[in-house]
C-alpha cells in the first residue's frame, strides 16, 4: 500500500495537516493520550418482564425480587491503563474478556458506573464533545449504510466531523485511490464490496477524520494475509506521521508483537498485565521454567488462564 | 462574532449530513418511496370514495353535489395532510431506528454533533420529503376527485403547515428515543404514537363525534389546529388572522414539544449509555 499521503504540498495533505494541528491545541501539549483510572462496568442482562415492572409501580416501597434469570456481567472490574502519546498499545484478552466495553466506553459510548476515563486531559463524559474531536474508531464489523456507495457513506462522516464539502471530496479519492479501490466501485452501494475492500474504507473513514486517538477494535479480523499487511502498516504510518496514539484490540498474537509499543492483557474485565512484548514473554518464560523467554501465546494462555478452546465465541459482555 | 459564525458554519454542515445522507437512503431504497407513495395514495383514493358515494350509502339519504364536493374536499385535505404528518413524523422518528438496522448507531453518537442539530438535519429533509410526497398524491387525486381549491387562500396552509411541523418534530423525536430503550420493539411502539394522533386529531371525521374523554386528547393534539386550520384556509378561504386561537395553541405546542423532544432524547440517551444499549444488538 502507497503511504495515504505522500505530498506534504498536495492540498489534501496540507488540510489534513491544518485538522491535525486543530485536534493538537485541544490537547495542551498533554502526553497522556489516554488516562483510564479504576474504571468498573457491569450490565445485567435478561429482562424481568412486564409483570415485574407493574408490582413496582403500584408497590413502590415494597421490594420485588427480580427474576432468578437476570444476570449481573462484570465486563470491566476497577481497571486503570495509562497510555503516552504517540504510542501504540495492543489490548489482547479471550472473547468477551471486556476490551470492546473498554473501547466503548473511551469512545464516549458507554458510561462507566465507577471509575474515569481521560483523553488528553479531557474527561469522556464532561468534555464529551472536545473528546469526540480527537478519537475515531475502526471496529471489527465495518459498520456502513449498507446501500449507500463508500463515497456517500464517507462524505456523510466528513459533514459530521466539520470537514468542508470541496475539501472532503478530494481527500475521499486521494485515500481511495492510494488504499487501491477502484474508482468504478465508489458509487455502488457498500454491500457489494468484499469484507476487505469495506475495512480499508472504514480506515480511510477514521482517517478522514484526522483524530489523534484512533481506536481499533479487531481490525484486521477476517482479512486475507495481503489486506491484514496493508492496514497493518497503515496503523504504522498513522503513528509516524500524524502524531496518532493508537489501542488495538486483536486476537493475532503476531499483530499485537510487530505493531505494539506496550500490552495489556484483560481477563474477566480485569487488567491481568501490562507491559512490553519482550518483557512478558521474558517474565512468563521464567515463570514456566523454559531456558528462554516464552511465546506471546504462552503469555496470553498464562493470563487468560484457559485454553484457546474454552473461549466462547459469544461475546457476552461486549 | 467569528466562533458564532463558525458554530453556524460547524452545525450548517452536521445539518447538510442528514439532509444529503436521507436523500441518498430515500435515492438506494427507492423501492421502499414507490410503496409508500403508493399506500398513501391508494389509500386516500379509497377514504374520499367515502364521500363520493354518501348518498349512494344510506337509502333515501341525498345531499347536494356541492355539499358532496366540500365533503370531497375535506377528505381530500385530511388524507393528503395525513400523509405529510406521518411522512414528518416517520422519518424523524425513524432516525435512529434506521441507523440501528444498518449498525452506524455508535459511529453517529460518536460524532462531536449536537442533538439539536442533528434534529433540524432530519426535519428539514422531512418537511421537503412529506411535502413532495403530499404534492404527488395531491395531483394524483385531482384525477379523481373534483377538488374546487378557488377559494383558498395557499399563504395560511402554509404557515399552519409549518407551525404544526414544529410540534410533530418535536413527537418524532421523543419517538425516536424508543428503539434505543426497548431494542426489540422500540420502533413499532412509534405506530401506537402515529395511530392515537389518526384517532383523535379529525383526519377523516370532526373530534366532536368522539366520547368528551377523547375529546381531551384532540385538544392536545396539534394536528387537531393543523387539520382545522388547513380545512378552513383552503376551503373558505380565511386569512391566519381569523385563527389566531389555533395559531396560538401551535406556536406553544411547538415550543413545548421541541424542547421536551431534546430532553426525552438526552434523558434517553444517557439511559442507553448506562446500559449498554447503544450496541447494535442491544
Amino acid at each position: 500500500m502507497q503511504q495515504l499521503l505522500p505530498d506534504a504540498k498536495d492540498p489534501e495533505t496540507l488540510a489534513v495537516n491544518r485538522r491535525i494541528a486543530e485536534a493538537q491545541a485541544l490537547t495542551n501539549g498533554s502526553q497522556d493520550a489516554l488516562i483510564i483510572s479504576h474504571v468498573s462496568k457491569h450490565f445485567t442482562k435478561g429482562s424481568n418482564g412486564p409483570l415485574y415492572y407493574l408490582k413496582k409501580m403500584l408497590r413502590p416501597s415494597q421490594k420485588t425480587p427480580p427474576h432468578s434469570h437476570q444476570r449481573v456481567i462484570r465486563a470491566l472490574d476497577d481497571v486503570s491503563l495509562n497510555v503516552k502519546r504517540n504510542t501504540i498499545i495492543g489490548v489482547l484478552g479471550s472473547n468477551g474478556s471486556g476490551k470492546s466495553t473498554l473501547i466503548r466506553a473511551i469512545s464516549t459510548l458507554l458510561i462507566p458506573d465507577k471509575g474515569s476515563v481521560k483523553v488528553f486531559d479531557h474527561d469522556v463524559i464532561t468534555e464529551r464533545d472536545t473528546v469526540q474531536r480527537l478519537i475515531n474508531r475502526v471496529s471489527v464489523e465495518a459498520s456502513f449504510f449498507r446501500r449507500l456507495s463508500p463515497i456517500e457513506n464517507l462524505m456523510y462522516s466528513a459533514r459530521l466531523y466539520n470537514v468542508p464539502g470541496s475539501e472532503a471530496r478530494k481527500q475521499i479519492h486521494a485515500l481511495l485511490d492510494r488504499l487501491g479501490i477502484r474508482k468504478e466501485r465508489r458509487n455502488h452501494p457498500i454491500e457489494d464490496m468484499s469484507r476487505g475492500m469495506q475495512q480499508k474504507v472504514a480506515i480511510a473513514r477514521a482517517f478522514l477524520t484526522s483524530p489523534i486517538l484512533l481506536l481499533l477494535d479487531e481490525p484486521t479480523t477476517g482479512l486475507d494475509p495481503r489486506s491484514k499487511a496493508e492496514v497493518q502498516q497503515f496503523i504504522l504510518e498513522l503513528r509516524a506521521n500524524h502524531d496518532a496514539t493508537i489501542l488495538l484490540t486483536t486476537h493475532d498474537m503476531d499483530e499485537a508483537e510487530a505493531l505494539c509499543d506496550s500490552i495489556a492483557i484483560i481477563d474477566n474485565g480485569r487488567i491481568a498485565a501490562l507491559n512490553t512484548a519482550a518483557e512478558l514473554r521474558k517474565q512468563i518464560g521464567e515463570e514456566m521454567g523454559l531456558s528462554g523467554p516464552a511465546t506471546l501465546h504462552d503469555v496470553f494462555m498464562w493470563y487468560t488462564g484457559r485454553a484457546w478452546k474454552d473461549d466462547d465465541d459469544e461475546d457476552d459482555n461486549e | 462574532m467569528q466562533s458564532f459564525g463558525h458554530s453556524v458554519q460547524r452545525n450548517s454542515r452536521v445539518a447538510l449530513a442528514f439532509l444529503e445522507r436521507n436523500f441518498n437512503l430515500t435515492k438506494r431504497y427507492w423501492a421502499w418511496e414507490l410503496v409508500w407513495i403508493t399506500y398513501n395514495i391508494v389509500n386516500g383514493i379509497s377514504v374520499t370514495y367515502i364521500a363520493a358515494g354518501a348518498n349512494a350509502v344510506i337509502p333515501g339519504f341525498h345531499i347536494s353535489q356541492s355539499q358532496l364536493n366540500t365533503a370531497i374536499l375535506v377528505l381530500v385535505i385530511g388524507t393528503a395532510v395525513w400523509s405529510y404528518i406521518s411522512t414528518c413524523f416517520d422519518d424523524v422518528a425513524m432516525l435512529f431506528t434506521i441507523e440501528k438496522w444498518e449498525g452506524t448507531l455508535e459511529y453517529t453518537f460518536m460524532a462531536p454533533i449536537k442533538r439539536i442539530t442533528m434534529m433540524f438535519g432530519a426535519s428539514v429533509y422531512a418537511v421537503i420529503h412529506g411535502f413532495v410526497l403530499t404534492a404527488i398524491q395531491l395531483v394524483v387525486m385531482a384525477m379523481f376527485f373534483h377538488i374546487d381549491l378557488s377559494q383558498a387562500n395557499f399563504w395560511t396552509a402554509i404557515i399552519i403547515l409549518l407551525l404544526g411541523t414544529a410540534s410533530f418534530v418535536g413527537f418524532g423525536f421523543i419517538t425516536s428515543v424508543l428503539p434505543m430503550l426497548f431494542t426489540e420493539y422500540g420502533d413499532k411502539m412509534g405506530f401506537i404514537v402515529r395511530s392515537v394522533i389518526l384517532l383523535v386529531s379529525g383526519v377523516y371525521y370532526p373530534v366532536t363525534v368522539l366520547p368528551k374523554w377523547m375529546q381531551t386528547l384532540s385538544a392536545i393534539s396539534p394536528a387537531t389546529y393543523v387539520l382545522d386550520g388547513l380545512r378552513r384556509s383552503l376551503i373558505n378561504g380565511q386569512p391566519i388572522w381569523q385563527m389566531w386561537s389555533s395559531v396560538i395553541i401551535l406556536i406553544i405546542s411547538g415550543a413545548v414539544s421541541i424542547p421536551a423532544g431534546l430532553w426525552v432524547f438526552r434523558k434517553g440517551e444517557e439511559y442507553a449509555k448506562r446500559t449498554g444499549k447503544l450496541k447494535r444488538n442491544g
